[in-house]
């Protein structure tokens, strides 16, 4: 006879060991199936983790979790061959415990202290272990097959926190193939580097971060976006664009990666750094079109398996725990009723859409797919305001009413009507 | 390369010697049917898309060294012939990422 648990938990992510932990804490028996070595030695993130979602599962977790930098600074470059407009935000609250917003992580690391905390609760946690099928009966999930030797597993519930591919979710018929244009394949390096070198060329201190996002021809205006995030001493640089255009610009990722590494702009602040990692993951970017069903009869998707990430903002692995603890308190309420129905479990559906992550992903359900259906946004309008730029802070004795009139022609050669149909159009999927 | 050529690991080969790989013995990739790729795939997305270069176009077939994947699933997803059988490594074998 199959063992018999409350709960399994597919997945040793922030989704996966989020709902882990609070099924625990909350007396249920939870076992969590971790493929990998260890949790994290196949996940991979650009490196920033938003305070709040966790905060509420551990309080003032960065005390004990190996956490790189607090972020201070963000910084947003729109980049041309060799210029860059720039914007950003730098803040002393961000650098004060009472007020952390995010942290750069590295997830090797990170994810098995996570997956630590949730097994001191009494999660048992198998590695090495692939979960082939979920066991059906009477269309109601009932455990999983692993490819263990009788490896087959029985749960009241069964939560996919899988991941991004989620083959789980699509064995159950939960969703349809993904799109090429609904992931973003991103490539990245860890950069070793002194803390000392990174503090100077950032103008940061210990114990304080910045990231910095670039767009435009950091993906040689495909859509996209490349980043570079301080650790305490090493930098995560990575730039991924949606699998649709890498396909159909025929881009080789990692020489776009190189490519991004030796951009004038780019280039002095990771110079001598030396390449530790090299790593490739696929980010859900379907956005809220693409979440599929979230429950059924014994079972809950959570995290990248349900696509929950929101691309424009950089949040996933805060969603993924959030997706995580509304899975848990369904899972306890299913608990309490003694049925694991769909019904029951519905309250999870529920509480993910009127949430924050259902409400952002709404936000910008449609802005994906206009950006990757017009490409001038990228490939036009940010080599124009950096021409406009240079134009008008280079003095040059023409007055700054002509070089305003000068600058508003360039914009107005594409065609009146056309720009400001562009702009309208940007308004509309980013309001 | 020049002098100022700051960044020494540009080759495919050199980023894929920083990644720690547990290589099972069979692979968990699978070309369908060679012969699609042969006749019906002029661009063979999957050798220039793959972030490991794991599939390269030698002597008429896919070659698939699948013992530097990264298991992404983009080549899942991005086969327009869908035309790769795909499945994750058996437990505690492939790729094993040790920092980021």
């Amino acid at each position: 006879m199959p063992e018999k648990f409350d709960v399994i938990v597919v997945g040793a992510g922030p989704a996966g060991t989020s709902c882990a932990y609070q099924c625990a804490k909350n007396g249920l028996k939870v076992l969590q199936i971790e493929r990998g070595e260890y949790p994290g030695a196949k996940n991979v993130m650009g490196g920033v983790l938003y305070k709040q979602q966790l905060e509420e599962i551990i309080p003032e977790f960065w005390k004990e979790a190996p956490i790189e930098r607090p972020i201070v600074e963000q910084r947003m470059w729109l980049l041309d061959e060799e210029s860059a407009m720039t914007l950003g935000f730098k803040g002393r609250a961000w650098a004060n415990e009472a007020s952390y917003n995010n942290f750069t992580i590295l997830r090797a690391k990170f994810d098995q202290w996570f997956a630590r905390k949730a097994q001191e609760l009494g999660v048992t946690l198998i590695n090495e272990t692939v979960v082939e099928e979920c066991l059906v009966e009477n269309g109601k999930v009932i455990g999983v097959r692993t490819d263990r030797p009788e490896g087959e597993v029985l749960a009241d519930v069964v939560v996919l926190a899988d991941g991004v591919n989620s083959l789980l979710a699509k064995q159950l018929g939960f969703h349809q193939d993904i799109e090429p244009a609904q992931v973003a394949l991103t490539v990245m390096e860890v950069l070793k580097l002194p803390a000392e070198t990174i503090n100077e060329r950032f103008n940061i201190e210990d114990g304080q971060g910045c990231t910095i996002e670039m767009f435009g021809d950091s993906t040689k205006g495909h859509l996209g976006t490349a980043f570079l995030y301080t650790n305490k001493e090493s930098l995560n640089i990575g730039v991924g664009a949606t699998l649709s255009s890498i396909v159909k610009e025929k881009i080789k990722p990692y020489e776009l990666l190189e490519y991004v590494k030796n951009h004038p702009i780019v280039k002095p602040l990771i110079q001598g750094a030396e390449e530790a990692e090299y790593l490739a993951h696929l980010i859900p970017e379907g956005g809220y079109h693409a979440i599929p069903k979230l429950v059924g009869d014994g079972v809950i998707v959570a995290g990248d398996a349900a696509q929950l990430v929101n691309g424009i903002h950089r949040e996933g692995s805060n969603m993924a725990m959030k997706s995580g603890s509304y899975a848990a308190e369904a899972i306890l309420l299913a608990k309490q009723k003694g049925r694991f129905t769909e019904e029951v479990l519905a309250i999870y559906r529920e509480k993910v859409y009127e949430s924050f992550i259902g409400q952002d992903l709404k936000k910008y359900k449609d802005a994906t797919e206009t950006l990757e259906n017009h490409p001038q946004y990228l490939k036009e309008y940010i080599p124009m305001m950096n021409r406009a730029a240079r134009a008008f802070f280079t003095v040059d004795g023409t007055s700054k009413r002509e070089k305003q009139k000068g600058i508003f022609n360039m914009f107005m050669e594409r065609g009146k009507i056309r720009t400001v149909q562009d702009m309208y159009r940007a308004w509309k999927v980013m309001k | 390369m020049e002098g100022d050529e700051i960044m020494t690991k540009a080759t495919i080969e050199e980023k894929q010697y920083l990644v720690r790989f547990k290589a099972d013995k069979e692979s968990h990739l699978k070309i369908t049917d060679q012969s699609i790729c042969l006749e019906n795939c002029p661009d063979k997305p999957c050798t220039y898309f793959c972030p490991g270069e794991v599939y390269k176009f030698e002597g008429n077939r896919i070659q698939v060294g699948y013992e530097g994947c990264h298991e992404c699933g983009s080549c899942r997803i991005g086969c327009p012939q869908n035309n790769i059988e795909w499945k994750y490594p058996k437990g505690g074998h492939g790729v094993i990422f040790q920092l980021a």
